[in-house]
């Protein structure tokens, strides 16, 4: 009795909440769906019915090939994944190999460049970025390269991603195992590289979605840095062309979607790793 | 090999950490000295001459009402979006741990904001703000809608709903960690014991979530308090500045109006405030730990 009782009570439980999360969801993803249905409309029926599925001048497909010339989407995408790829893999081997170090030598040096990082966690962006483009345009002048942002983006993350290397090695990474490899006359580096670093590959994944999204979707340094029309990165070209073009909605619309496309087209085939990575590095 | 001898932890040094020390010098400490140096001179972004002017800059930061008018509005944005991003992620990340079906495609689902850009969200959620709800309220009331973009307090209200939307979706995921590292063995000792379901949540759960709660909260506060990109695309300031955030006031005041040394003034005043409101933060955070 009392046990069909509480599984009863169980499932209606259940049944609310599957029936909020779907309101929710939805909610979620209105804007989504929003730019989805107006993208294959033309100006005219997007201003008078923005909410009809399908406008009354029908079907049309023709805001995608001007919006991708306009805003000279494949090279900017080319230069959002060459600044992106560049930058997290420097992050990951720079940070798991200083973490490493941190770790296993409790040197004085060390504390102080750990110390340092950590302190600089709550610098903002906003105290840096002007020091930035009076050193680096003014004074270095080597603002305008790719070369340059994937630097900054590099110094940016090194302090939170050598913070998460550090955790996990020191919690994941026998020391026996090393030792036993220093027996064998491998020296520091080869102990790294071949035995810690495979050991840390859900760590690196964590880092590396992290920080993968963040330079992929990162707008005020790269708008900073990369001042020429050819450098751009899909988020100036989305800012830039949304200034020239923000009364031509259809375009819009193919913009924005085209802005959002790649990293959603990645969502659906690493869904499970990026969710599974976000949760990893939250648990300490 | 000798490993106490100091040429051999300088060697060992550069190799593992010699780069990154570089970098992160480069990028982070120096700038840092630098831009306190800035702020005691008038730069005009240009020129390489940079004239002292000793203290002028932070009394023109303290007689510049429309920045403390913006860091006023940071500071309401914030404490409303804080509280329901974190409202929100935390009653989420409860329903998709309960064990209903689809949790998973849930979870996943709810993290989707996340991937996209500020930029990007903010010109979707103009569209939507001014199209699509103008038109969806014209439609309910047949009547005539403004957009919510068009007032002040509905242009803040918009910022919250957007950072709400854009940061729950992470949060949750946190939370789901949280969630899963308090153990099913105390909480059905909890329930033997008499404990009900609410009462298990606020006495055993959370209690237990501490670390996830001062995670989620100072990423919530930094994120809210230096808020740019989706300040920029979806309300730019507008109506007439009146939601231009303290991020954004720092931004103009340097690189548009040219006063490069009052406006990096400005932004070590609003690093001064992040640096206190993390202090409290660890300070209770580490104060309200409870151990398993």
């Amino acid at each position: 009795m009392e046990n069909a009782k509480a599984a009863r009570n169980k499932k209606i439980r259940h049944a609310i909440m599957i029936i909020v999360l779907t309101i929710l969801f939805i909610a979620f993803i209105f804007p989504f769906i929003m730019v989805v249905i107006n993208v294959f409309k033309v100006k005219a029926d997007i201003t008078a019915a923005p909410l009809a599925l399908i406008g009354k001048h029908g079907f049309t497909l023709e805001n995608f090939p001007n919006a991708i010339e306009k805003m000279n989407f494949f090279r900017s995408f080319g230069n959002s994944l060459f600044i992106t790829i560049f930058a997290t893999i420097g992050t990951i081997i720079l940070s798991s190999m200083t973490a490493y170090l941190i770790v296993r030598n409790n040197w004085k040096a060390n504390k102080i460049l750990f110390v340092l990082m950590i302190a600089s966690m709550v610098i903002p962006f906003q105290v840096l970025m002007i020091p930035l483009v009076s050193l680096y345009g003014g004074v270095f002048g080597i603002l305008n390269h790719r070369l340059t942002l994937i630097f900054m983006h590099i110094g940016f993350s090194l302090s939170m991603a050598t913070f998460m290397f550090h955790g996990s090695i020191h919690t994941n990474v026998p020391i026996s195992l090393e030792e036993a490899a220093t027996i064998d006359g491998c020296n520091k580096f080869q102990i790294f590289a071949q035995i810690v670093f495979p050991i840390l590959k859900p760590t690196i994944a964590t880092v590396a979605i992290i920080d993968a999204m963040a330079f992929w979707n990162d707008y005020l340094l790269p708008s900073l840095v990369l001042g020429r029309k050819e450098l751009y990165t899909i988020p100036i070209a989305t800012k830039v062309f949304y200034g020239t073009y923000s009364t031509d909605t259809g375009l819009i619309m193919a913009a924005l979607l085209l802005a959002m496309l790649p990293i959603l087209l990645l969502y659906i085939f690493l869904q499970k790793y990026i969710v599974e990575g976000i949760t990893a590095g939250a648990v300490k | 090999m000798k490993t106490n001898t100091l040429s051999y932890k300088i060697k060992q040094y550069l190799i593992f950490a010699g780069l990154t020390t570089f970098i992160f010098a480069s990028v982070v400490l120096v700038p840092f000295v630098y831009g306190l140096y800035l702020t005691f001179t008038s730069w005009d972004g240009v020129s390489l001459s940079k004239p002292f002017v000793g203290i002028e800059n932070y009394v023109n930061a303290f007689a510049d009402t429309s920045y403390w008018q913006s860091l006023g509005r940071t500071f309401i944005y914030s404490a409303i979006a804080v509280i329901l991003v974190n409202a929100v992620a935390f009653i989420i990340a409860y329903m998709v741990t309960s064990g209903i079906k689809g949790q998973n495609f849930f979870r996943a689902g709810f993290f989707v904001p996340n991937l996209i850009g500020g930029i990007v969200l903010g010109y979707v959620w103009k569209f939507v703000f001014n199209k699509a709800l103008v038109e969806l309220a014209e439609t309910i009331t047949s009547g005539h809608a403004k957009s919510l973009l068009a007032t002040e307090t509905g242009a803040i209200a918009a910022l919250i709903i957007v950072s709400v939307w854009q940061y729950a979706g992470y949060m949750m995921l946190i939370y789901v960690a949280g969630f899963m590292s308090v153990s099913e063995d105390v909480i059905e000792a909890a329930k033997i014991d008499g404990c009900t379901g609410s009462q298990s949540i606020f006495y055993i759960s959370i209690p237990l979530m501490t670390a996830s709660f001062v995670q989620c909260l100072f990423l919530t506060i930094t994120r809210c308090f230096m808020v740019y990109d989706v300040n920029l695309s979806l309300t730019n300031g507008d109506p007439y500045g009146s939601s231009a955030l303290a991020a954004m006031h720092v931004y103009n005041q340097a690189f548009i109006n040219k006063n490069y040394g009052t406006g990096q003034a400005e932004a070590l005043i609003l690093f001064v405030i992040c640096a206190i409101i993390g202090g409290i933060q660890v300070y209770v955070g580490k104060k309200g730990e409870v151990q398993a």
